[in-house]
């Protein structure tokens, strides 16, 4: 193993060169973080939060000391085309006396408080960490106040030690369920599709709809980007749920498809490649003459537009390396394929949070000497990036400023991206993206200064 | 965004709406950080110390390093004891700090965790270090917890050996990496020998040279912090966030200490720069009067532009005071003075600047939301905002000028790298202010009444 001095001996299991092993069995993934580790993961209750933020009109109280709430106060950048009540940031701010005495009562009252000023038609409670241990039963006051009120207000048991991020995707999709659950069934499904995993960042969902209008596919529930409570309550009657952020939104497809009867397909709209792809399949999963045509013919007429674009960048990319870490196996696996459109090779490549599935596919699609890394931490980023000789970092918030300190150039793709970088146009952005970070004139005068 | 925010105010006592704070942990860990080779360890679950390196390299924009003892259901049952026993000989092992300096959470303080045991049954490689603060989320705010942590470094670290070292100990508040450049400056040109606690300058605004430094060259050395009880005299800026080091190292070194209020604008810097005239004997340097002057200058030309303008200031308690201190020298009204810090010191020291101005109707508030403070505004508006980011969404809501300044801001560039306080840091937000004021000005005015010359 090269680079031994900066892996921790209890790390050497989740990190792996392609040539290892070609199943991903080798890698060890969905574990626990080392203590002492600068993991760059987050919570359970950082994965149930991120999951329910962008629905738009539901009012997130987090029940726990402030922090929880500060951090996450429209922590991920979700648009909306209507209600803005999500982006604020609603907490019990638990003090001492709480913990000592239970904040059961703050949560009750603060659950009123919220009535008293406003009509919400939904309200998720999140415990946080310390709401477990001081033993709140936060079940309880859902229900009562549910009956008082008569509106929805639903639990989300989120303590950030019990377990990873996923987790706290389970928990967000089980509140999903018990949001959408119908009290019948409905007997005949709507023709059209839910889209779940997309979170709307930089206005994407919008991307996406357009996307299925435009092959005659009507979108029925969006989950969660730009949603809202009255339209997640009609995603029972769709006939097929497109998955996109696979890691949190598996979960709750396969548990829709075992209670409502939808299928479900895994979609990415990362590249030209996977869009094209992606429509394909819904349209053949849809079924019918019109909309396969319909499908091809947009699919060209988009690639028609985009490819000569993308070409005119290929001369500016070809033949750089990039590294990516990200949160999701399934987008590791979308941007790989999408430098590879640019003749851009992977060297390095983790997830936070990606499955063993995930792993094997990535090791599939990567070149022998491409490193693979699970929950890494900033000192392997480094190490391995730099060894590799990566032009390109893709990553979130903590990662922009330790591949700036190296000299590397950027893209968020997490959180913080400004553009969208969905579907065709999307491409078109996130070439411009990288090609810009890659070719910035700054460079020319960091070279002047030392290098 | 904030359209439904209500303007009738109704009384909340368990809601918080936006808040003005955050917890303990992230100001601790910005502390740590202005600790030459230091490693900050957040002992609680992994997603804290997520959010905290989040948080800080959201504002600085810098790499913002942190441990975590990563807690389990296990861990929160049986104690941390173990995870945190793992975690320091990881961190030695792999990221080689001098110290590795360690703060609870709401969690592991909630559990009972004993880090007085853990640390002391630790297996610490020979001139190593491990210290420890506790910092319960539920607990004062983040900047309770940046006090806590210099606590908790001189708790572990300083002695007072009986010989004097002729030296200052500086406790700069909780401010950025800008101003305490600034504060080193004014020190340095005051022929003034320091120790300054943290120091985060050269660390959260490390230049780019293509290598990345996990201890970057910035920092309080670790001897110095030793030394810290040998200090003659010892300052603490902000006086409601550096009154508990300074009062702590007096208990434990005898080191006597005088408390003042965060050198913003020119009487605060004033009173700066005459505390350290008293303890190095020298002279004001023409240097410093020029800037002096410079600034004085300034206000007299632009007053007529900040006169009688109403200002709404919020953020961390001693930042707010001092911006509200210099509002009043530009003469302008500070009517809304809001923290989210709990503590009535705050409310008091506004009283007394109130008073001393002879300014009515102005209120201060502390322990509340900018919820509350965008009611006020709805019911009484104001002129001007001015702090953090946050409060860019009611401004747009409610149309005011705004000035960012304090913690934290999360959506410009540069602010960390340059001061509020001192005369330097005065001409900076005397522009910002009058750009502000005049931009608006210029936006609202009539075409036959846009001027040229201001």
């Amino acid at each position: 193993m090269r680079n031994e001095k900066d892996i921790l001996p209890e790390r050497a299991q989740s990190i792996r060169f392609s040539e290892c092993s070609g199943d991903g069995s080798g890698i060890k993934c969905e574990a626990e973080s080392v203590s002492g580790s600068i993991s760059q993961r987050a919570c359970v209750y950082c994965g149930a939060r991120v999951v329910l933020n962008p629905i738009t009109d539901a009012f997130h109280i987090v029940h726990g000391p402030i922090g929880c709430s500060s951090y996450t106060w429209d922590i991920r950048g979700s648009l909306s085309s209507g209600d803005e009540i999500y982006r604020n940031s609603y907490s019990t701010d638990l003090r001492e006396r709480d913990v000592i005495f239970g904040g059961e009562k703050k949560l009750i009252a603060a659950i009123d408080e919220v009535m008293a000023m406003h009509a919400p038609k939904l309200i998720f409670i999140y415990a946080t960490c310390i709401v477990g241990v001081i033993g709140d039963d936060i079940v309880a006051v859902c229900n009562a106040a549910e009956e008082k009120y008569g509106i929805r207000v639903i639990p989300v048991k989120s303590p950030g030690f019990s377990g990873t991020k996923k987790t706290g995707y389970k928990a967000a999709c089980n509140a999903i369920m018990s949001l959408i659950r119908p009290a019948t069934l409905p007997v005949k499904k709507t023709i059209g599709v839910n889209i779940l995993g997309d979170f709307n960042l930089a206005g994407e969902m919008w991307i996406i709809k357009e996307y299925l209008r435009r092959i005659g596919v009507k979108p029925i529930a969006n989950i969660t980007g730009d949603s809202t409570c009255e339209d997640l309550k009609k995603a029972p009657t769709a006939q097929l749920n497109l998955v996109q952020c696979a890691g949190s939104m598996t979960y709750l497809a396969k548990q829709m498809e075992e209670e409502f009867d939808i299928p479900f397909i895994k979609v990415s709209f990362f590249g030209v490649t996977d869009t094209s792809d992606s429509l394909m399949r819904i349209a053949y999963a849809i079924g019918g003459e019109e909309i396969i045509s319909k499908t091809k013919a947009f699919i060209e007429e988009e690639k028609n537009r985009v490819i000569p674009l993308l070409n005119r960048y290929k001369k500016n990319l070809e033949g750089k390396k990039a590294a990516i870490y990200v949160g999701g196996g399934f987008k590791a696996i979308s941007l790989i394929r999408q430098f590879e459109e640019f003749g851009i090779k992977t060297v390095m490549v983790g997830t936070q949070t990606g499955s063993k599935e995930d792993y094997a596919l990535i090791q599939s699609l990567v070149g022998e000497d491409t490193i693979i890394l699970d929950d890494a931490n900033p000192a392997e980023l480094e190490s391995f990036m730099l060894e590799m000789g990566a032009d390109i970092l893709v990553g979130g918030v903590k990662e922009r400023p330790l591949a700036y300190k190296l000299g590397v150039a950027f893209c968020d793709h997490n959180h913080e991206r400004k553009r969208p970088l969905a579907g065709y146009q999307g491409s078109l952005n996130f070439a411009s993206e990288i090609n810009l970070s890659m070719n910035s004139p700054v460079w020319e005068t960091i070279a002047i200064g030392g290098k | 965004m904030l359209d439904l925010t209500p303007k009738e105010v109704s009384e909340r006592k368990a809601l918080r709406i936006n808040p003005l704070k955050t917890c303990q942990p992230v100001g601790a860990i910005y502390a740590a950080l202005g600790v030459h080779n230091c490693m900050p360890h957040s002992h609680g679950s992994q997603g804290c110390c997520s959010f905290h390196r989040m948080f800080l390299t959201r504002h600085f924009k810098e790499p913002a390093i942190a441990a975590s003892s990563s807690f389990t259901e296990g861990a929160s049952v049986f104690g941390g004891g173990s995870n945190l026993k793992t975690a320091i000989k990881n961190i030695f092992e792999i990221y080689n700090p001098d110290i590795i300096a360690v703060h609870t959470t709401c969690l592991s303080e909630t559990i009972g965790d004993d880090l007085v045991t853990y640390i002391t049954d630790a297996k610490i490689p020979e001139g190593k270090i491990v210290v420890h603060t506790n910092t319960p989320s539920y607990v004062g705010s983040h900047v309770t917890g940046y006090s806590n942590m210099i606590v908790g470094l001189i708790n572990y670290l300083s002695q007072n050996t009986g010989e004097k070292n002729g030296k200052l100990a500086l406790f700069p508040g909780f401010v950025n990496p800008g101003d305490m450049r600034e504060m080193k400056k004014i020190m340095t040109l005051m022929g003034v020998e320091y120790t300054m606690l943290p120091d985060t300058s050269g660390v959260m605004d490390a230049p780019m040279t293509g290598t990345y430094n996990m201890y970057p060259k910035g920092g309080t050395k670790v001897d110095d912090i030793k030394d810290l009880g040998n200090c003659e005299l010892s300052i603490g800026l902000g006086e409601i966030t550096s009154i508990a080091p300074a009062e702590f190292l007096e208990k434990k070194c005898k080191v006597p200490f005088q408390s003042l209020p965060l050198p913003i604008g020119v009487e605060l810097t004033d009173q700066f720069v005459m505390s350290l005239n008293h303890f190095s004997k020298n002279e004001v340097p023409y240097a410093l009067e020029e800037e002096r002057g410079q600034l004085v200058d300034i206000l007299l030309d632009s007053h007529q532009y900040t006169q009688n303008k109403k200002v709404a200031i919020y953020g961390d308690p001693d930042t707010v005071l001092g911006l509200a201190a210099f509002a009043l020298e530009m003469g302008m009204i500070p009517k809304y003075l809001t923290t989210g810090t709990p503590g009535k010191d705050f409310e008091a020291n506004a009283q007394a600047l109130f008073e001393k101005f002879g300014v009515e109707d102005c209120v201060a508030k502390s322990n509340v939301d900018l919820f509350l403070l965008q009611q006020w505004i709805k019911n009484d508006g104001v002129d001007l905002l001015i702090g953090g980011t946050h409060g860019k969404f009611l401004a747009k809501a409610e149309d005011i000028p705004f000035v960012r300044a304090g913690f934290p801001i999360l959506d410009r560039y540069v602010h960390s790298y340059l001061p509020l306080v001192g005369y330097k840091g005065g001409m900076r937000l005397a522009e910002m202010i009058l750009s502000a004021l005049m931009d608006r000005q210029d936006r609202d005015c009539e075409d036959e009444d846009m001027e040229m010359i201001m």
